[in-house]
């Protein structure tokens, strides 16, 4: 699905070279739920906005359904949730989550359709006709997810979405995440500072460490894919999240 | 309605200094008249004569008032003499001018925010177009357009434009540019064509930005066609009304056609603040 290899990145910046991602490999199979956790600056934006062709490697290969991320971008691979929702103010819900779709040249009963659909799928039914103003945080991101499942791409690419919710709001986030996840068969890439949403919703959890940003550690979950909230206190997951926190330490003493 | 006595207060304020100052100013030439006649001028009578002057330096603000109710609700509005006859010649060529120059304005900062070339060239000439001054360039337009057969409105309308395109094409640039890098990035995961970015993002994220460029445009554009009724000795128009009056030392015609073009500017900026209101309301940007 996502294939990275020797990946490399160099920003030139102002105050000299930023080596933002360093000989990173990875491959993501169809299907997986894979979070990317790591202290701020590890480069977890960056690989992400490299799988979007937002950002360009300045070596190794990677490549999107098998080919480049510009074609895999061209031809709609990937719906991306930036970290804040970024819903236009002049637009309905139903508005926004209808934009892509414009812009793709779905038809109009087409589009009515989809939006409907995933309006369910985030829980957002009945909220249409509301402006973005008129919901909550919260809400905003799920209608931001849903404009992301809008369009039939397979790959969702998501940065830290929920990071500025608070925890409770959090929780039954990923828990619909999970549900949602289970639906549609997407193939999720995550990103996220929080230990427990990792350990929560991934397949495959990449620990990364910065300067240079680099993959640290990369933990397959033994955890079952039907995973209720309670499961967060099972020896399973807190070995995990054990794992996890190990491998994050040791990237910091790398230092 | 806690607005309305500060409002009234500054009023009377202005009316009081208009008032003294006309005493003032006006003073001198009713001493003339007194000392001519061999009168001896009294406090009473020297304030009466001052604000009752044929061609006092500086009209009384019930003189003015008279002569705007005179000739606007007295005269019929095809008369020569209606101010609303010389204020509609004005306003016409002041709006066609403003939606020229809005044009031109929206159309150099498109293709600023979309083309490098002009990015890089077109600003600096946008700028110095503002630094000549108008009164200078303003004969030169009419004398030229006239030359190649073109009179009246459209003369005076481009001074108007000349002088409105500039906030427009300032603001508009400003708000073209004004969707973040993320909004672009979204736009990008989407394969939007640069058509599609303009329509759906840039267009009505500049909507604040032009609306404010509106304002100071129908302003710029009011002066502009005011100006260009000078040069020409226009016989109509606000700006006539101000060149006869100076002729012939008809200080109340002066004011009454300055107020008139006041009202006037107040007026059109008024109602692009209520479209703005309703428009920004309705887009969730106020
Ligand atoms: N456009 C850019 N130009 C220059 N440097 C950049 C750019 N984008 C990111 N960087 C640098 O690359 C490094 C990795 O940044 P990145 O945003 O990928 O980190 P991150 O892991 O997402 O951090 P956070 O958890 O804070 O979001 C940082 O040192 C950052 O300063
Ligand atoms: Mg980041």
């Amino acid at each position: 699905m996502i294939e990275a290899q020797n990946l490399d990145l160099t920003f030139q910046t102002n105050d000299g070279p930023v080596h933002a991602l360093k000989d990173v490999s990875l491959q993501i199979d169809k299907g997986e739920f894979v979070s990317f956790i790591g202290p701020s600056g590890c480069g977890k934006t960056t690989f992400l906005r490299c799988m979007a062709d937002l950002e360009h490697p300045t070596g190794g290969e990677i490549t999107v359904n098998g080919v480049s991320p510009e074609a895999a971008r061209k031809s709609r691979a990937y719906g991306y949730v930036f970290q804040a929702a970024g819903l236009y103010p002049w637009r309905t819900i139903g508005g926004n989550i209808r934009l892509p779709l414009e812009i793709m040249g779905y038809s109009k009963a087409d589009q009515s359709e989809r939006v409907a659909r995933v309006l369910e799928l985030v829980e957002l039914s009945g909220f249409e006709k509301k402006y973005p103003w008129q919901l909550s945080g919260g809400m905003q991101q799920r209608a931001s997810i849903a404009r992301a499942l809008a369009f039939d791409a397979d790959i969702l690419l998501m940065d830290e979405p929920f990071g500025a919710l608070d925890e409770i709001v959090r929780d039954h986030l990923n828990e619909q995440l999970l549900h949602l996840w289970a639906r549609t068969q997407k193939t999720i890439a995550f990103v996220t500072h929080s230990i427990p949403e990792a350990v929560y919703l991934s397949t495959k959890i990449v620990v990364m460490s910065p300067r240079p940003g680099r993959i640290t550690d990369v933990i397959e979950s033994p955890l079952p894919k039907e995973r209720p909230l309670d499961i967060r206190d099972s020896p399973e997951f807190l070995e995990v999240a054990h794992r996890v926190r190990e491998g994050l330490r040791a990237g910091h003493l790398d230092d | 309605m806690r607005s309305v006595v500060p409002v009234l207060t500054v009023v009377a304020a202005i009316f009081a200094i208009w008032y003294l100052a006309a005493i003032w100013l006006n003073a001198a030439w009713a001493y003339d008249k007194a000392t001519r006649s061999g009168e001896e001028l009294g406090v009473v009578a020297l304030v009466a004569d001052t604000w009752s002057q044929e061609k006092p330096k500086l009209p009384a603000p019930h003189q003015v008032g008279v002569e705007i109710w005179d000739t606007t609700v007295e005269k019929k509005i095809t008369s020569k003499r209606s101010l609303i006859y010389h204020s509609w010649i004005t306003l016409s060529a002041t709006l066609l001018g403003f939606a020229l120059g809005t044009g031109l304005g929206i159309a150099l900062a498109v293709g600023i925010v979309y083309n490098r070339t002009m990015d890089m060239s077109v600003m600096p000439w946008v700028i110095a177009s503002q630094t000549i001054p108008i009164l200078a360039i303003a004969p030169m337009i009419i004398v030229v357009l006239n030359a190649v057969g073109i009179s009246g409105l459209l003369p005076k309308a481009m001074i108007s434009m000349y002088l409105s395109f500039f906030p427009v094409v300032v603001g508009m640039v400003k708000g073209l540019r004004s969707p973040d890098a993320m909004q672009l990035d979204q736009m990008r995961t989407w394969n939007a064509s640069p058509s599609q970015m303009f329509w759906r993002l840039r267009l009505p994220s500049s909507m604040p930005y032009l609306f404010t460029s509106l304002k100071i445009g129908m302003a710029a554009s009011l002066v502009g066609a005011i100006v260009g009724e000078l040069p020409t000795g226009a016989v109509a128009g606000l700006g006539a009304r101000l060149l006869a009056g100076s002729y012939y030392g008809q200080t109340i015609q002066i004011w009454s056609a300055l107020i008139m073009a006041a009202v006037l500017a107040a007026a059109l900026v008024a109602i692009i603040g209520l479209l703005q209101r309703v428009t920004l309301r309705r887009m969730g940007m106020a």
